[in-house]
């Protein structure tokens, strides 16, 4: 019997609940290719950044005044280029490129915190052929003089902005840290979302003793991390009219299973990928076809949500229940 | 017939590109741009009138430029080159060799003074005068959109008549100049260039399919008759440049004749003249004619060949006297070039067309090196031309009160329009004043009616630098060549001007004053100075204020105020409505920044938009309150000739000095550059005594000497203003227990922030906290003014009882090179003050063009310094490319004076043991230097008047003089590379530094033989794709030759080390320093930091080449480890290199390629290089 692995996410009709997240993988035609052979869903491209593209726009600017008409003998330090081939311009070349050779949902992302100028680079996607967007807030409250509110109706806003010039499907993808993460779930659709990706891992600087500097860094993945997501899609799953992803710690079999089980619309991956290599998301799938073979599932749609919060027969198991048993079967040595 | 606003290079340059098929290039000012857009037009693949993307090419030289034009034209191609001044000097040669082989060329001048007493970059006409004995035809434009149509007029002529041409207009004033003209279309100069007249040229081309013999020698017997077989060739060339000029006129209605005649048709007195004088002679003629007098003017098209019976023609019957003017200067000749020619034709042929008496004719000079030249001007000349004996060889524009030559005028004569706008636009070179203003004109020239005219005025600083816009804008067209001086706008872009300079001085009575303040209507009165504020009371200005800052701040722009000042511009100035203006600036962004993005935009249009908002009116109280007046630039306690001329340089009054307060021989006093108090940084950084840690990397990096290190006996500080900050020593450099200070120069910092980067101590508490800080001016100025005035009381540490072979020892000694007028972060400044620390007191200076001579040489100031004892470097420049020679025959000259010394001594002091003991004492340390100077003074204590007077004029050098010669990259690895050769090949003593930015930094960032490959460029816009020459490796091959590649920020130690070992070896030494450069592209306030990614990488190993005199060794010791970061990583932290990965990433990543390559291949070289032994073969 063969096993329907296609699903539905954010509207779109995908072939596999397995999706390649953001990274540097799906960053050229190459990956993309490679991501679609291995029997991929879709593919989400790596962020453009807010910074990076103000950052990059900026500095062609800076470059282009740089150093011009401060010095009698030199009208400026570089000649005029044709072309600067800014971040954003490469990232729209991507996408139509992607559009025109593969088969595969392409969903562009974009990454910031702030309604400016930079949005307009959603419509750009959409113009270019982008059948999704996937929009990654990151935000860090770190003035105490903002409130939760402030920053919730900050992520209502850039949903709505974008909502605003596009018509394509949005995905908008969060941290863990919201005090009523249903309530504001409902809120980002009633902003135009279609659908969650939970949740987007922050990059954790730290500190370099021999310099005292602090250095960027970002830690990839594992399955342990595959639970905090788990938990919210089980929860939201038929609660909130959105698509979710989850994203974080999906790395073998079980943990796409088990997300699927929860309510995931599709399962999305880049760690395991990063590790192992674009080949391992066909072994996952390979093996997620067995599992559902042999016990017997028709399609991935048929177990989708089967053991959400809402369907579970221990619907307590996802709150408190879970704190309560770590407790009671613990047993001192 | 399309309308566009460009400069009087790209006008010119266009028509070159579209007509040439080779072009070779080489960068001075004022030509570089034409240049740089052929190269830029070349590497956008855009094509000539004959479908092919002309072949650029740069060579090292004008010289070189010249030869290859050279070779290009004999070979067939339609060639050209594009120059200035010294090097259309350096082409003379070649220009003979084409003119007398009657090949068709252009090449396009941007006429440029020639040095002399001194190097000006601005124009007249001396180059192109110095050239006029070559046989080249000669055609004079007087305006941009002539500079265009000579441009035309001489391709079409030269190929009909096979005589060369120049298509000369005047550097800066035409070059530089933004107007609006009428854009010949490729279509036009396609149908104005005959196609056989092309082919006829390439078939007089080489060929070895019909071969032919050019270049020969040739002998008494014939050369002569040879020479003059030219001749049927130059007397036709006037009618086909006469006949190329109706062929224009024909096809865009604009006639120009080879000697035009503008005024009275009876005018008694005419004046001749060419160039960009032409403008504004019109205007005084047209004026003085108005008023009822007779008065013309013949502005000369065609100089050569020149046309007697054309002059003659065009010069009225009614003529009685004629001024022929020259804007050059040939000392001891009967009169200028002009004059002689002038008078030559009025004598020979003017009884040949009139039968009015002959006029007299008397000449004189004007606007030299740019000197202004007015419409007040020329009428005084025309009121000198009324009298019965009018004054010969005179001079107008300047006050000559040595030889009585200057004509007097009244500055009162104007012929401005009354309905035109006249504003200028007072700003710094970096916040965008001079680029805003270049936009209004095009916006105006190009979007409606009016004409619009720009120029630019520039202070001589490369940091600070202050900029002046000039900006017409006119129903009529505008052909003011002169700056303005009756303003109905000034824009004050700069707050801190107002306590600096007299920014109102031009502003008419009832103009308007926009300024930008930060603070509001209501309160910025009573900050202004109070004669700022009785200048805008009695001449009833209305006055706007903007806090155009804040503004660009709140569009994230930074510092760039320029589009909020341009759009108050508009709104104030009503040159367009409202809301049309609005929509002007705002198209006008968009094609500035469209390359660059949405955010670019979008910031800008907030900025415009923000702008109105802030634009306030100040209601103008009817008496002056304020308790402050303007401030003097420069110390009270000044010496004499800083009083009395650099004062009135600085204060902008240069103009109004008489020839009697100029030295006669261009010789200038040192140490003049801290009587300047510039003041222009924000923030200066503030020491905590603390944290220090003596360490001495913060003075030895500050490219201005503005943070110093002094050691002292605790004592001193009994005498210390309050607040004055110091520490214990900590250091084995000075003997005894010793106090220190590291202390600031608040006035003379630059705020570059290179100090507080390169700082290694930090607060435990607080991580950021260092041992100095950037911090707000303003909190410290005061105190720190008191302290600085203190640290300098102190006395240096004596130079014998230091250890200078450390950084800390070499900072205990006093700098000889402070506070030049150098980019902020100057990589190449550090070196040169080093270099004084350690030699200063008996240096000798050869310095080639470049930033180095300008920063070092450009008036007002100079940064080289004295000490205590009034010793202290000698410096000069001779030119750009001979400037190891120069040097070397300083060292000639130097050794010369030693060896007399000591003959005579022999000879007549033969008993006297102090004669011994000074010829044989070492002078190696310096004790041996103090001792050596003591026994000298004994000596010359000794030595009785005439008897002596030989010994006592060359008895100073008897203590050793360290010869240094200063160039950039420019001149060691291109133009002055055949002799930096020549004279690293001489054994002599002899000190190179090459301070190498990669680039020809001072013109804009041309790229020279030093620049490495993947590097974008001026002259390499498609990125370099050839490796850097190893200038290193060439000087080590004469194996005697002590050669040390140097990099301060990365490891000052090995500097020092260099610097000590080229000083003390007694043959030639080559220093190759890296310099980082604001034409890198990198964050300035790194510059030193940023050395060290560079060594590491690979990029810049640092190395010594010590030759061993005593037998066997090894000589190549590199001073640094296997590289450990790669090219890459170090690349793209610079614009340069960034640039091509954004333009062309293939490109890039096969170049960077390569540059790795490079560098492995490099080290691996030269890891087997240390190991290989060597002696210097001798006697």
């Amino acid at each position: 019997m063969s096993v329907d692995l296609s699903t539905e996410y954010l509207g779109l009709k995908l072939r596999s609940p397995l999706v390649a997240a953001a990274s540097p993988l799906t960053g050229d035609l190459d990956g993309l290719r490679q991501i679609e052979e291995a029997g991929f869903g879709a593919a989400v491209m790596p962020s453009l950044f807010e910074e990076q593209i103000e950052a990059e726009e900026m500095l062609v600017a800076k470059l282009q005044d740089h150093g011009a008409e401060s010095f009698v003998e030199a009208s400026g330090f570089f000649p005029p280029l044709e072309d600067y081939n800014i971040g954003p311009q490469k990232y729209l070349e991507l996408i139509e490129q992607a559009k025109k050779t593969l088969k595969i949902p392409i969903i562009p992302s974009l990454n910031g915190v702030s309604t400016g100028g930079w949005l307009w680079y959603a419509k750009r996607f959409q113009d270019a052929g982008a059948d999704a967007i996937e929009l990654n807030v990151y935000y860090l409250a770190t003035d105490p003089g903002t409130s939760c509110d402030t920053v919730e109706q900050r992520y209502i806003d850039l949903v709505s902005s974008i909502r605003s010039v596009t018509s394509i499907p949005l995905a908008v993808k969060i941290g863990p840290q919201f005090s009523s993460l249903p309530n504001f779930a409902k809120r980002l659709r009633e902003a135009g979302a279609d659908g969650l990706v939970l949740f987007n891992r922050f990059m954790q600087p730290d500190i370099d003793l021999e310099t005292l500097e602090v250095r960027p860094g970002l830690q990839l993945s594992t399955s342990s991390e595959l639970l905090l997501p788990l938990r919210w899609i089980a929860i939201l799953s038929g609660r909130v009219d959105l698509s979710l992803a989850a994203t974080t710690g999906v790395h073998q079999r079980d943990d796409v299973l088990k997300l699927l089980l929860a309510g995931a619309n599709v399962a999305t991956m880049a760690s395991a990928l990063l590790r192992n290599g674009i080949d391992h998301g066909a072994r996952v799938l390979t093996a997620v076809r067995t599992w559902l073979e042999e016990n017997e599932y028709e399609s991935v749609r048929q177990m989708q949500g089967s053991l959400s919060q809402r369907h579970s027969a221990d619907p307590d198991s996802f709150e408190r229940a879970n704190y309560m048993r770590a407790i009671t079967d613990f047993t001192a040595p | 017939m399309r309308k566009v606003t460009v400069d009087g290079n790209e006008a010119a340059a266009r028509v070159a590109f579209l007509t040439n098929e080779v072009i070779s290039i080489y960068p001075i000012t004022p030509a570089s741009p034409m240049g740089e857009l052929a190269d830029a037009w070349a590497a956008q693949r855009q094509t000539n009138i004959f479908g092919a993307v002309p072949q650029v090419a740069e060579m090292q030289s004008e010289g070189g430029a010249a030869g290859a034009v050279h070779g290009a034209l004999q070979a067939g191609a339609l060639t050209t080159t594009f120059t200035a001044s010294q090097g259309l000097l350096l082409m003379m040669p070649n220009m003979f060799k084409i003119a007398g082989e009657l090949t068709s060329t252009v090449f396009h001048i941007a006429a440029r003074t020639v040095a002399t007493h001194a190097l000006s970059i601005f124009g007249d006409h001396s180059d192109v005068m110095a050239v006029r004995s070559t046989g080249w035809g000669m055609l004079a434009a007087s305006s941009v959109q002539e500079a265009q149509d000579m441009a035309m007029i001489a391709q079409m002529a030269t190929l009909k008549a096979r005589v060369p041409f120049l298509n000369f207009f005047d550097g800066f004033r035409t070059s530089h100049e933004v107007n609006k003209i009428a854009l010949l279309e490729k279509e036009d100069v396609q149908a104005l260039i005959d196609d056989d007249l092309v082919i006829a040229h390439r078939d007089r081309a080489l060929n070895p399919d019909r071969p032919v013999l050019r270049g020969t020698a040739q002998n008494p017997d014939v050369f002569f008759q040879a020479r003059e077989a030219c001749n049927p060739f130059y007397q036709a060339t006037p009618a086909i440049v006469s006949a190329a000029m109706n062929r224009l006129a024909d096809r865009t209605g604009r006639q120009y004749r080879l000697f035009d005649y503008f005024g009275a048709a009876d005018a008694e007195r005419v004046i001749i003249l060419m160039g960009s004088g032409v403008g504004a002679a019109k205007e005084a003629i047209a004026k003085l004619n108005d008023q009822g007098q007779r008065v013309g003017m013949v502005a000369i098209r065609l100089f050569r060949p020149f046309c007697t019976k054309s002059l003659i023609k065009a010069l009225p019957a009614s003529t009685r006297i004629i001024a022929a003017l020259d804007r050059t200067k040939e000392p001891g000749a009967t009169g200028e070039p002009l004059y002689q020619d002038v008078l030559t034709a009025v004598c020979e042929a003017w009884s040949e067309t009139h039968k009015a008496a002959q006029p007299r004719v008397v000449g004189g000079r004007y606007g030299l090196s740019s000197k202004e030249f007015t419409p007040a001007m020329i009428a005084g000349l025309f009121d000198e031309l009324k009298k019965d004996a009018p004054k010969n060889h005179f001079t107008i524009g300047i006050n000559d009160d040595v030889s009585q030559t200057s004509l007097p005028w009244d500055d009162a004569f104007s012929t401005e329009r009354e309905a035109d706008t006249r504003a200028l636009f007072y700003g710094l070179g970096s916040d965008g004043t001079v680029g805003a203003t270049k936009n209004t004109v095009k916006i105006i020239g190009e979007n409606t009616d009016l004409h619009a005219q720009g120029y630019f005025v520039y202070d001589s600083r490369k940091s600070g630098a202050v900029t002046v816009s000039h900006l017409r804008i006119s129903r009529e067209p505008i052909e003011s060549s002169y700056l303005i001086d009756r303003a109905n706008f000034v824009g004050c872009h700069q707050f801190n001007f107002l306590e600096k300079m007299d920014v109102l001085s031009f502003a008419e009575e009832g103009a308007t004053f926009l300024l930008n303040s930060p603070y509001d209507a209501a309160t910025v009165w009573d900050e202004l100075p109070r004669d700022v504020q009785q200048v805008v009371i009695s001449k009833r200005l209305r006055f706007y204020v903007v806090d155009a800052l804040t503004v660009a701040r709140e569009a994230k722009l930074g510092g760039r105020i320029n589009t909020v000042m341009q759009t108050c511009f508009f709104a104030l100035s009503k040159m367009l409505p409202q809301a049309e203006a609005i929509d002007q600036i705002k198209q006008a962004i968009k094609k500035t920044y469209a390359k660059a993005g949405e955010t670019v935009l979008r910031r800008n249009y907030d900025a415009v938009d923000g702008a109105l908002a802030a634009l306030c009116e100040v209601s103008v109280p009817k008496e002056a309150t304020s308790q402050h007046a303007r401030s003097s630039a420069l110390s009270d306690n000044s010496p004499d000739f800083v009083q009395r001329v650099t004062a009135m340089i600085l204060a902008g009054h240069g103009d109004k000095l008489p020839v009697s307060a100029l030295p006669v021989d261009g010789t200038f006093p040192t140490a003049t550059a801290k009587w300047e108090k510039r003041s222009i940084a924000q923030e200066i950084p503030i020491w905590d005594a603390g944290i220090c840690t003596s360490c001495g990397l913060c003075s030895v990096a500050c490219p201005h000497a503005a943070i110093r290190m002094k050691a002292y006996p605790e004592r001193i500080l009994s005498s210390a203003p309050e607040g004055f900050r110091t520490r214990v020593y900590r250091g084995k450099e000075i003997e005894g227990q010793m106090s220190m200070t590291i202390q600031v120069a608040p006035d003379d910092c630059t705020g570059c922030g290179v100090c507080v980067d390169l700082c290694p101590a930090r607060s435990k508490e607080v991580v950021k906290h260092k041992a100095i800080n950037m911090q707000a001016k303003s909190e410290h100025l005061e105190r720190e003014r008191s302290n600085f005035d203190f640290f300098l009381s102190i006395p240096s540490a004596p130079r014998d009882k230091v250890k200078r072979d450390t950084v800390k020892g070499s900072q205990l000694f006093e700098p000889l090179f402070e506070y030049s007028g150098a980019c902020a972060g100057c990589g190449e400044t550090p070196y040169l003050k080093l270099l004084t620390q350690l030699f200063g007191d008996r240096m000798v200076v050869a310095n080639a063009t470049g930033c180095s001579s300008i920063y070092g040489g450009n008036l007002p100031t100079t940064p080289w310094t004295q000490n205590a004892e009034g010793r202290g470097p000698t410096w000069s420049n001779s030119l750009f490319e001979d400037n190891a020679e120069f040097g070397f025959g300083m060292r000639l000259a130097v050794d010369q004076q030693q060896a007399l010394a000591q003959h005579i001594m022999q000879e007549t002091l033969a008993d006297d043991p102090l004669v011994a003991e000074i010829i044989s004492a070492p002078q190696e340390t310096e004790a041996d230097i103090i001792a050596q100077r003591q026994r000298v003074e004994k000596l010359k204590s000794q030595l009785k008047g005439d008897q002596h007077a030989h010994l006592m004029a060359v008895a100073d050098a008897l203590v050793d003089r360290s010869v240094w010669i200063v160039g950039g990259d420019g001149w060691a690895y291109d133009i002055g590379f055949s002799g930096l050769d020549h004279v690293l090949a001489s054994g002599r003593n002899i000190n190179v530094i090459v301070l190498d930015t990669e680039v020809y930094s001072n013109t804009g960032g041309q790229a020279s033989k030093a620049t490495p490959r993947g590097a974008v460029a001026k002259f390499a816009a498609s990125g370099k794709s050839t490796p850097k020459k190893d200038l290193g490796m060439i000087a080590m091959a004469y194996g005697n030759v002590y050669v040390a590649q140097i990099a301060l920020g990365a490891s000052p130690r090995q500097t020092i080390r260099a610097m000590l070992e080229a000083a003390a070896y007694p043959g030639p030494s080559l220093l190759i320093a890296y310099s980082t450069c604001i034409a890198h592209g990198i964050d300035m306030s790194t510059s030193q930091s940023h050395m060290q990614l560079a060594v590491k990488s690979g990029y810049w190993p640092i190395y010594r080449y010590v030759p061993q005199t005593a037998g066997m060794g090894q000589p190549f010791q590199l001073d640094c480890r296997k590289p450990t970061v790669s090219f890459k990583e170090f690349a793209l932290q610079e614009a340069r290199f960034s640039m091509l990965a954004r333009s062309n990433p293939k490109e890039a990543e096969r170049l960077f390629a390569l540059a790795q390559q490079d560098i492995n291949e490099r080290w691996q070289f030269y890891s087997q290089l240390a190991n290989v032994e060597r002696a210097v073969v001798h006697d």
